[in-house]
């Protein structure tokens, strides 16, 4: 068994009210620093045997992100 | 005239819908997403709600499901197809219709009464309309905010794809106060806004939404 | 490896110490449970008596004043009476109606999305099990004081968690209460109603009867929800390692309801159940408990079949989950087949877990040993019942002395105008869109009225234009000042909402939210309000057809405004002839119903104005109150009103105001020599409706002997009284509508405010 990790972002073009509300809590908060939020979407996927690039990446951007609005980034375990 | 009302779990104006069916005038009939059968029907409404939880992505996960192959084949080559709310969701995650609908910019579900303006009279859903008239419908989602890229919307715009605006007020911060959208040919529309909930004066705020659901009635006659 | 606290190990150790106190059970509660079983408890059986016996289970300091709604004269609308999930009641044409409020505060204070969205789940479920399609939900909710910063924390979530929930279970919500009072700081009131209609034949009761028959888990797996009151026990499970520390939030998902619903109203329509609960507080426990107890006595389960979301839960925790979103059936054995197919079909868990038995015990194996073994009546029916000592608070000769007719009042007509628009702009009489517009009203298509109507009313029939109508009403101010009087003007408000909209009103339920039973002071105004309650009902001839208790309301040593909230149900023969509550057109007479004395105790008025709550609060004539309802009724009928609306909290100033700006209609009105006293008095059994025909509302009203005061005109875009300053009314508006969002942020606005526990809804 593997572990598959997948994450899903907006696209930069895509405002992200969720992420600005955040970002907005924490300028409230007294970190200033933070300039940027994106919220997105973490994905644990176990998988039997080797997994196939190639079916996750079909996986990730036909189900688990809407390629319309959002990119997604496939973390495959090294070795 | 038969119309087809999918419902899938979670769906939730399906009995909504179907009473509109039947109150312009034609057989409503009871589609199952699980099924592979749409039943003889002429046209099919994929009803509000919350499939599936909303959970993965509004509409996502019902947009896989058995019934909307069938759908979206039919749809393809010209069967009517209207999306409401939950429904318009699953037509842009199916690919039927363009763009996407995401959490409303304010974050809260909104419930409201909605003036709407109808900027194309010639689909398959709105012919019953003229072109510019505004239309009371109630409007209610937590994730209604329609967006696609700038250049997307260009093309949308330019080719007259926009099928109806909110007017007065944008309930969600939708691009382009874009309330619903249709395919090239006109035959599939999704809207977010409830013209169900608005198809008898004792329950709704108008019937103005019962104009949806007769358009399609001369639509597949003249088809 | 674990050893589990067997009957046969129990048996063997007698002396074993019991964390009971721990566990909410007094010395005298642990020892009667020993007395029950003949030794010690295991500690699965412990678990299962402490939380039974608790206060929220059992009502053991309630049921001795409870009884006396079940000794009202028996009503022959009600089919099923008080005692089952909920009462069910006849409203014709072969219709029964059941419906219910209960709380869930403390919860909701926690985790305010949760608590809140678990309770509507929770009543709702409480509606399914009597086999009534659920049709529409309401809130009363209180909060502190609405410019408190945990008021801010708190309300948002709630609001966002009642609406998540019923909006993603496809139910309208059709009004309800927002009140905020400083005493509900740190203890704010979420109490949710569920309204559901069934045909006569439909009626499923709890209980586990047919030796033979299967018990039937369904829903939602089991985890560790809600049971962080029992951790307590982990030590006790010889566990060397012990189980994680358990979390007391329940967390709900409506996708997983919404499928329960609909699964369950197909296995009810295919007659696959013999009985039915539903999984609420103390979980598995207290459904077989109960099943058990109301049939015939036996039940064996077998714990090891309990789907499982954590698999470290011991035996005792899964009798104790709080898990959401599951239920309990007896089905008999030639249809577990066909249950299991309709499960399957809306992919619902469905797992047999045990069967009813011959005898009269309930027991629970655990990987093939006995952990339980009891008599289930004695846990579910027949737990400690206290008549606890009642006290009449040391402050209330003072607090009622204290009248506020010695007040300052607005003089001059700037004065009087400016009373009335900050008695509007308060927090209580403030626009409440903000929450109303979270909530999905128009679902399902037949919401006929909903807030800001007086009354929700609901179609329950197509073809007839047959419905029912609700109002919730629970101010807990009257009843601070006079519990008994209190609770019986909340019973009269509530009963005048649902005869404004034209419906008659037919039956009562409750949710009586107090402080702690163990203060004298507390529990005699709990007496008091069930004792005026009762009394009231007996007079207006409506049974009470269920309730709900809530006590420990409070922080520290201070408890809660006694808040009895009560829910009146109607039956509208023909809700084509429904009455709004707004102003449409101009030209149309106002009249005021009903009569109007110098009553200000505890009126909104005095609270906006003086923050002052003294005196007495109005007197109640419940005679009146029948009389008006009869004359709204009659008036209704004729269909030659245009619009009544209720006059409560804020007398007459705000229920103009709300008539005015609902469709931006304002009047032309003369009140008499004393304007301040028209307008601020909060006299009970009065309403002001519109009419084209002010004779035949006359005659109407002589016929009823409820007397009748014109007050002047509807029309033009301001309410302009004599001897009042004018208000525009873009100017009231203004104010009225720009309350709550100061408060809690314009939505357009609110990027960088995200509801605590907010989960995203579409």
């Amino acid at each position: 068994m593997s572990r598959v990790v997948v994450d899903v972002v907006l696209k930069p073009e895509i405002s992200d009210p969720q992420g600005q509300a955040v970002l907005g809590a924490l300028g409230r908060l007294g970190h200033d620093s933070v300039r940027s939020v994106r919220q997105g979407k973490h994905f644990v996927l176990e998988v039997d045997g080797t997994p196939d690039e190639a079916e996750l990446r079909e996986i990730a951007e036909t189900l688990l992100a809407n390629p319309v609005i959002e990119d997604v980034e496939l973390h495959l375990p090294r070795g | 005239m038969r119309i087809g009302v999918v419902t899938f779990p979670g769906s939730l104006d399906d009995v909504d819908a179907a009473r509109a069916v039947r109150l312009a005038g034609a057989e409503a009939v009871a589609l199952w997403h699980a099924d592979h059968d749409l039943r003889g029907v002429d046209a099919v409404v994929l009803p509000g709600g919350f499939s599936y939880g909303d959970y993965l992505r509004a509409g996502a996960i019902a947009a896989r499901a058995p019934m909307m192959a069938d759908v979206v084949d039919r749809a393809r080559r010209g069967m009517p197809v209207l999306g409401i709310c939950n429904g318009f969701q699953v037509l842009c995650e199916a690919g039927l219709l363009p763009g996407a609908l995401t959490r409303n910019g304010h974050l809260h579900f909104r419930n409201r009464d909605q003036a709407l303006r109808v900027e194309r009279a010639d689909t398959a859903w709105t012919n019953a309309y003229e072109p510019g008239q505004e239309v009371v419908v109630p409007v209610k989602n937590g994730e209604g905010r329609y967006v696609a890229a700038p250049a997307d919307l260009d093309r949308l715009e330019g080719e007259g794809l926009v099928a109806v605006r909110y007017a007065g007020g944008n309930p969600n911060g939708s691009l382009r106060d874009i309330a619903g959208v249709s395919s090239a040919d006109g035959r599939v529309v999704g809207l977010m806004p409830h013209p169900e909930h608005a198809v008898e004066d004792l329950t709704g705020p108008s019937t103005d939404g019962l104009g949806f659901f007769t358009s399609v009635l001369t639509a597949v006659v003249a088809a | 490896m674990s050893t589990v606290d067997t009957v046969a190990h129990a048996r063997a150790t007698p002396d074993v110490e019991q964390p009971y106190g721990e566990l909410g059970l007094r010395s005298d509660e642990y020892h009667r449970i020993r007395d029950i079983l003949g030794r010690r408890p295991t500690t699965a059986e412990l678990a299962m008596y402490s939380v039974m016996w608790s206060e929220h289970c059992s009502y053991k300091s309630s049921k001795v004043h409870l009884r006396r709604f079940g000794d009202l004269p028996r009503s022959e609308a009600l089919l099923v009476g008080i005692g089952e999930n909920a009462g069910v009641v006849d409203v014709g044409d072969g219709y029964a109606v059941t419906f219910k409020v209960e709380s869930h505060n403390h919860p909701s204070y926690v985790e305010p999305y949760q608590g809140a969205a678990t309770g509507v789940g929770g009543i709702v479920r409480d509606i399914l099990t009597m086999g009534a399609r659920p049709v529409a939900v309401m809130d009363s909710l209180r909060f502190g004081r609405a410019d408190a910063p945990d008021t801010a924390r708190v309300l948002p979530g709630v609001v966002a968690g009642v609406g998540g929930y019923g909006n993603c279970l496809g139910l309208p919500n059709i009004g309800g209460e927002l009140l905020f009072d400083e005493c509900y700081a740190g203890n704010p009131l979420v109490n949710a109603l569920c309204v559901g209609v069934m045909r006569h034949e439909d009626v499923h009761l709890a209980r586990a009867e047919g030796a033979g028959n299967t018990v039937v888990l369904f829903g939602a797996r089991t985890g560790g929800d809600g049971i962080g009151g029992v951790s307590v026990l982990a030590s006790e499970t010889f566990d060397e390692h012990g189980p994680a520390k358990r979390p007391s939030v329940q967390v709900g998902d409506p996708f997983t309801e919404k499928l329960l619903i609909e699964a369950c109203l197909e296995l009810f329509a295919q007659d696959l159940v013999t009985g039915i609960q539903d999984l609420g507080g103390a979980g598995l426990s207290c459904a077989t408990s109960e099943l058990a107890s109301a049939g015939t006595g036996g039940m064996h389960v077998d714990l090891d079949r309990v789907p499982l979301r954590d698999p470290t839960l011991t035996p005792a925790e899964i009798l104790m989950s709080e898990s959401q979103e599951r239920m309990c059936a007896i089905v008999e054995p030639g249809k577990v087949e066909a249950f299991l197919a309709v499960c399957a079909r809306w992919d619902v868990l469905a797992t047999v877990v045990g069967e009813v038995t011959d005898g009269d015990r309930l027991t629970v194996d655990w990987h093939g040993q006995r952990i339980v073994d009891v008599p289930p009546r004695t846990v579910a029916h027949e737990g400690p019942v206290y008549d606890r000592p009642m006290r009449r608070p040391a402050d209330l000769d003072d607090l009622q002395a204290d009248d506020p007719a010695a007040l300052p009042r607005p003089e001059t007509p700037e004065q009087l105008a400016a009373h009335w628009l900050a008695v509007v702009a308060s927090p209580d009489g403030a626009d409440k869109t903000w929450v109303t517009e979270q909530y999905d009203r128009y679902v399902r298509g037949n919401t006929v009225l909903a807030h800001p109507d007086d009354a929700g009313l609901v179609r329950i029939d197509e073809d007839s234009s047959r419905g029912i109508a609700l109002a919730l009403d629970g101010n807990g101010r009257y009843a601070r000042l006079d519990p008994y009087a209190g609770t019986q003007l909340n019973l009269a408000e509530a009963y005048r909402n649902v005869a404004v909209s034209g419906a008659w009103p037919l039956a009562v339920t409750n949710c009586l939210n107090f402080g702690s039973p163990e203060e004298p002071e507390v529990m005699w105004q709990f007496a008091e309000a069930v004792r005026g309650l009762a009394d009231g009902c007996r007079e207006l001839g409506l049974p009470v057809t269920g309730g709900n208790v809530s006590l420990y309301n409070q922080t520290g040593d201070v408890a809660i405004n006694p808040t009895p909230v009560v829910g009146v149900l109607g039956v509208h023969d023909d809700v084509r002839r429904r009455v709004p509550t707004g102003w449409r057109a101009a030209g149309e007479t106002v009249l005021l119903l009903g009569v109007t004395r110098p009553e200000l105790g505890g009126s909104a008025w005095a609270s906006v104005a003086h923050g002052h709550l003294g005196g007495r609060p109005p007197a109640v004539d419940l005679a009146a109150e029948r009389s008006l309802g009869e004359l709204l009724a009659a008036l209704g009928r004729e269909g030659v009103v245009t619009s009544a609306h209720d006059l409560a909290d804020g007398g007459l100033a705000q229920a103009l105001a709300e008539s005015a700006l609902r469709y931006g209609t304002g009047a032309t009105l003369a009140l008499g020599e004393d304007p301040f006293t028209a307008l601020f008095s909060e006299s009970a059994a009065r309403a002001v409706v519109t009419t084209t025909d002010p004779e035949a509302v006359r005659v109407t009203a002589e016929w009823a002997g409820v007397p009748v005061t014109e007050l002047g005109t509807t029309g033009g875009d301001r309410l302009a009284v004599e001897g009042v300053a004018e208000l525009p009314l873009a100017e009231l508006r203004a104010a009225w509508s720009a309350t709550l969002p100061a408060l809690f942020g314009t939505p357009e606005a609110t990027v960088g405010s995200v509801p605590a526990g907010t989960v995203p809804t579409s």
